[in-house]
């Protein structure tokens, strides 16, 4: 259960997310405070951490294009948000994976701001509309990081693994 | 089994017998790049060992690259102490590709990696940087990852849990026309597929057009590929790959070209007749709003940038300096050239291209990423306009979310250069 925080377009970039002129700032914890700098009023939102836990940003399609920049999921993931889009590019995907930031891909979702979405495992539910749509399943690829945790532990657990 | 040449590559590296799209498999890694973001990645390499009892260890340190770009010479104390951190870490570790900040080996990671015969035909290449796509130019498997997957190749050794893409061909036939080039094809490409019309997908170049083309406009093409959303770009390995892998990149040891089969599977086949080409632009701001030149013609411009792991080759710079030879950047317009190398700035020199472009007005920049991405050089005024032989155009690329960014050829941008305004080089 979650409340949509806001609803972007199509190809939402990494530079978009997180503008190329941070990236100076690596470390995740750092990262937060410039998450979506240059849409000041949303940016500022974050900021403020004045919204409901779990709360979801909706993306169109290929949300995340552009670099390889981890710091576009760092940047989301330390306000817990979860990201709802209809397809995601592909280092971003693998990114949000390897980092353990909540992604959905849901290639039908219509939802507006302040929707409250329910997401199931292979679902999401409007509950301010009442529709419901259904989810692409994350690769069986990825399972194996997700399960573990993210890429950290899963690359620990298979060092250990080793020897 | 019939395979593409990606399918190949994966198979040999995975140590199979084949593979197919679709499978999952966990290649060796031949060669793991980073720049600057290396110190993000030492991070998450440290947090791998956090607990373990074990020192964090990388798995072949002869196979990593660190090439310092995208922030040189630093532009802040914070980048400069990260750049401090990794070379401590670089030493530290025995990492011998190691291009720090100089006028001689230093320069863009997408040159300096063929450049120096780093990556061969057939090897799997990953870099913590979108445009690693670019080294498929050489007939290897290249592709980007996050900071944290590199952790876990300097870890492991491997790419862990890779799915086998599936491929498109791309046939180009036909003589590229005066004055258009490799950028103009793949921008007209990126066009025709748009921004994510290649997702998850690899692009495989065939064609005489792409065989006659040298490695500089490989890279062009391939690393662009990424803006199509594909994962990589390649163009299988052929005489041109060995003769530039001998003669410019002076590689002596055995190079073994890998090609697809012939009844290979495609998911797609798109084919291009360049001889009909006219000069592309990609207009503000998605990379595939692609125009021909004629829609965009008279548009004004305040900045021109040559340059970037695109278009900042000396075959570029070469195209570049003939039309603006003698002539003036038109007042009002400011040009900025980044030569992609040190090495290459070294050739312009020689040649005379660099001269031509400070006689011409243009400021002659240190080779680095510059203003490509918007972090240092090169800045853009609110409302002003660039034209840039660079890859992306997003909403402030250039360090300003109210500017406007367009991409195109290094003709385009000179001859644009001294008009001031969106000129068709082909026009006379
Ligand atoms: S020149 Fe631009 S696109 Fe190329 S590596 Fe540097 S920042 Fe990235």
């Amino acid at each position: 259960m979650g409340k949509v925080l806001i609803t972007l377009g199509n190809d939402i970039s990494t530079d978009d997310i997180y503008p190329g002129r941070f990236m100076a700032t690596v470390l995740p914890t750092e990262t937060p405070q410039f998450a979506f700098f240059d849409r000041t009023e949303f940016n500022a939102l974050l900021k403020s951490r004045a919204f409901p836990a779990d709360s979801i940003i909706v993306g169109g399609e290929n949300f995340g294009c552009g670099s390889s920049r981890e710091q576009a999921c760092s940047t989301l993931k330390g306000y817990d948000l979860t990201v709802v889009a209809k397809s995601i590019a592909r280092i971003f995907l693998q990114n949000s994976i390897n980092l353990g930031l909540k992604v959905v891909i849901c290639p039908e979702l219509a939802a507006s701001e302040g929707d409250d979405l329910e997401i199931t495992a292979d679902a999401v539910r409007n509950k301010t509309t009442g529709k419901s749509y259904a989810q692409v399943q994350m690769p069986a690829a990825r399972r194996g990081i997700m399960d573990a945790g993210g890429l950290i532990p899963y690359t620990r657990n298979r060092l250990m693994a080793r020897r | 089994m019939a395979m593409t040449v990606v399918e190949k590559i994966l198979a040999r590296a995975a140590g199979l017998p084949s593979t197919k799209a679709g499978d999952v498999v966990e290649p060796q890694v031949h060669l793991a790049m980073s720049h600057e973001n290396a110190a993000l990645v030492i991070n998450q390499f440290q947090e791998i060992f956090h607990g373990t009892g074990r020192t964090p260890t990388i798995w072949d340190p002869s196979r990593v690259a660190i090439i310092f770009d995208h922030r040189v010479p630093a532009e802040s104390p914070k980048t400069a102490t990260n750049q401090k951190k990794i070379r401590e870490f670089v030493a530290a570790n025995g990492i011998t590709k190691f291009h720090d900040i100089r006028g001689d080996t230093g320069g863009i990671c997408h040159q300096i990696l063929p450049e120096y015969g780093y990556v061969r035909p057939g090897f799997v290449v990953v870099g913590t940087d979108s445009h690693t796509t670019s080294h498929g130019a050489l007939g290897a498997f290249s592709f980007g990852i996050g900071a944290t997957e590199m952790a876990s190749v300097w870890s492991l050794g491997v790419a862990v849990n890779i799915e086998v893409p599936e491929t498109i061909k791309v046939v180009v036939h036909g003589a590229l026309p005066p004055s258009v080039g490799a950028k103009d094809l793949i921008l007209h490409l990126i066009g025709v597929l748009t921004a994510q019309g290649a997702n998850y997908k690899v692009l495989e170049f065939h064609g005489e057009t792409i065989r006659r083309m040298s490695t500089s406009g490989r890279l062009a093409i391939c690393n662009m590929s990424v803006e199509a959303g594909a994962t990589s770009g390649i163009v299988p390995g052929d005489e041109e790959t060995v003769r530039y892998l001998r003669e410019e990149a002076g590689v002596t040891e055995p190079i073994v070209c890998v090609a697809p089969d012939p009844d290979a599977r495609y998911v797609r086949t798109i084919e291009i007749d360049a001889s009909v080409l006219m000069p592309q632009v990609a207009c503000p701001h998605m990379v595939d709003n692609v125009k021909p030149i004629r829609d965009v013609l008279g548009t004004r411009v305040q900045q021109i940038v040559i340059g970037s792991c695109t278009n900042g080759r000396l075959d570029d710079l070469a195209v570049a300096a003939d039309i603006l030879r003698g002539k003036k950047v038109a007042a009002g317009t400011r040009m900025l050239v980044f030569p992609a190398s040190g090495r290459i700035y070294a050739q312009a020199l020689e040649r005379g291209y660099v001269q031509d472009f400070m006689h011409a007005g243009a400021v002659v920049m240190n080779s680095g990423c510059g203003p490509c991405l918007g972090v240092h050089e090169g800045a853009l005024g609110d409302n002003e306009v660039a034209l840039s032989t660079t890859n992306r155009n997003f909403k402030g690329r250039m360090g300003n979310p109210k500017s406007e960014v367009y991409l195109c050829s290094p003709a385009v941008a000179a001859a644009s250069a001294i008009t001031g305004v969106i000129t068709d080089p082909t026009a006379n």
